[in-house]
């Protein structure tokens, strides 16, 4: 049997040059779709030239873009095995981020769906959850560390089969200049937790195949996504699945949107987020 | 539909889904060689194909690499222990030393121009110093976007870089021990068939206490590691005994 440099020619620099370009006839299942108007799974009444963001996220691997305010963002697990962890930073001044706590205690409400907002620790919206047809979320267990997935796994090596959320995010992190002082708590999609009366935590698992959840970008916003099994996930095995990630270009929430008005904590958030947003000329 | 793997986990399986790089054929040969250096073995570590690797060296220990499988790129950074914002710097290496390839006697100097480390050994005919490091992201600009997912070098820095407190700002042009990247007389260059085989080494001094952070190269995209991404073994050693100077009366 040929070993694999028998099926290279490179031994010149033409020749390796020529070996590298063949490769770009190969494809994978994971991967960024460049223009995101080449998504071959386009979301149902999205015009394709308005997508700004279209990938699949391999299982264990993780995304990250800079988005426009206004910019809408739907998550896909088509397999039911996705666990999308979420980060969000104001792009203009990142020491504004996500912060679970007042995400989950502002609005009164620990279970994330359609209508919540991911509230920064400076008292605005930097996003509002538009669709959810999950329901299976979890803003309490945040993701996996180095320690964690060698004590369930065995490992939690960067190059190996079961890499932690925290090393993933620490990737997307650096590639927009943070590091792990940047790291707050994350929140998941598609994978449930529910909190019993005497405060267990219980993996509530997801929804199944199929489900989505849709943000709506309140603030322009650095957003990273890391998809590893969820810290609750019982299973010995490291089996999450593929994540699909779009974004489309939107335009904010404002007084005329019914989620504006739904609650008085939601309209002065939105109020905060629109006041920045004005001042700064967006 | 996306199919597990199986892979060892201590004292059972695991099985994954993650999209693991593929490692070296079985059957590859090896070769272990050993220090290239006098002096006491401090340490001695394998690094796993794909793997990150970093180690703290004082002025005057040397360290050994040594590519047990052939032609493995050891794509390596090396920093001031103490003040990392001085770190190694190519134009400076290059620039002393008026040639574009890193040989035995070639000093890594730093961002100040001081050395770092200089290289005591090498088994090579000539060491890359200007084909940078590997990522998923170039990957997409040199190979198309269904690499984009692939483990790549600078993955293996930023983990590695993390440890310490470094991040992106901090990774600079690196070298490339066992890899080979010619420049034609027309200005072509590119990564072609190294020049290296099993258990072939270089053998670095640090001139200063130094952090060294290395990644064993995952590309499987070009020859840089002959299609077949094999381990690297790491010796330190310590200065060998000063011959004694005087006699001991006590
Ligand atoms: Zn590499």
């Amino acid at each position: 049997m040929p070993s694999r440099a028998d099926l290279h020619q490179t031994d010149s620099v033409v020749a390796a040059r020529a070996d590298a370009r063949a490769r770009a006839t190969e494809t994978a299942p994971y991967l960024p779709y460049r223009p995101a108007s080449t998504s071959p799974v386009v979301p149902p009444g999205v015009d394709p030239a308005a997508l700004t963001w279209a990938e699949t996220v391999a299982p264990g691997g993780y995304t990250h873009k800079v988005l426009a305010r206004g910019t809408r963002i739907r998550l896909d697990d088509p397999t039911g095995r996705a666990c999308a962890s979420v980060i969000l930073y104001n792009a203009l001044e990142p020491s504004e981020r996500l912060n679970v706590a007042d995400t989950i205690k502002i609005p009164w409400q620990a279970y994330l769906g359609a209508g919540h907002p991911l509230l920064s620790g400076d008292g605005r919206a930097l996003a509002s959850i538009s669709a959810d047809t999950s329901g299976h979320h979890d803003a309490f267990c945040g993701t996996t560390t180095d320690a964690f997935s060698t004590a369930r796994y065995g490992s939690a090596d960067p190059q190996g089969p079961t890499p932690s959320g925290r090393s993933r995010f620490l990737l997307a992190a650096a590639k927009h200049g943070l590091t792990g002082r940047d790291l707050p708590p994350s929140i998941s999609f598609f994978q449930g937790v529910h909190v019993e009366a005497d405060g267990q935590l219980v993996f509530r698992g997801s929804a199944g195949a199929g489900a989505y959840v849709e943000l709506i970008a309140e603030l322009p916003l650095i957003v990273l996504i890391v998809n590893v099994p969820h810290p609750l996930d019982p299973a010995e095995d490291y089996l999450v699945g593929p994540l699909q990630v779009h974004a489309w270009r939107g335009e904010p929430t404002t007084a005329a949107d019914d989620r504006f008005t739904a609650t008085p904590e939601l309209t002065r958030a939105y109020l905060n987020s629109i006041d920045y947003a004005e001042a700064r000329g967006l | 539909m996306t199919i597990p793997t199986t892979h060892p986990a201590g004292t059972r399986t695991i099985e994954s889904t993650v999209p693991v790089g593929a490692v070296y054929a079985a059957g590859t040969p090896m070769e272990e060689s050993g220090p290239l250096a006098d002096g006491p073995v401090v340490s001695d570590e394998t690094v796993a194909p794909l793997a990150p690797w970093s180690g703290a060296l004082r002025a005057g220990q040397v360290l050994t690499i040594v590519d047990l499988g052939g032609n493995q790129s050891a794509d390596f950074l090396v920093y001031n222990a103490t003040e990392t914002d001085e770190r190694y710097s190519v134009p400076d290496t290059l620039a002393w030393q008026a040639n574009a390839y890193l040989r035995e006697g070639s000093v890594l100097r730093s961002n100040l121009g001081r050395p770092l480390m200089s290289v005591v050994g090498n088994e090579i005919d000539r060491q890359d110093t200007i084909g940078g490091a590997c990522s998923k992201e170039s990957n997409t600009l040199r190979y198309g976007y269904h690499t984009e997912h692939q483990h790549g070098c600078r993955e293996n820095f930023l983990s590695e870089a993390a440890r310490y407190g470094l991040g992106a700002r901090d990774l600079v042009s690196n070298i490339n021990w066992f890899m080979n990247v010619p420049v034609e007389e027309n200005g072509t260059l590119g990564i072609v068939d190294g020049m290296s085989a099993p258990g072939k080494r270089v053998a670095l001094r640090a001139e200063m206490d130094v952090l060294v952070i290395v990644s064993n190269c995952p590309q499987i995209n070009n020859p840089c590691n002959d299609f077949n991404c094999t381990p690297l073994r790491m010796i330190v050693t310590d200065a060998p005994a000063a011959a004694p100077t005087g006699t001991d009366h006590a």
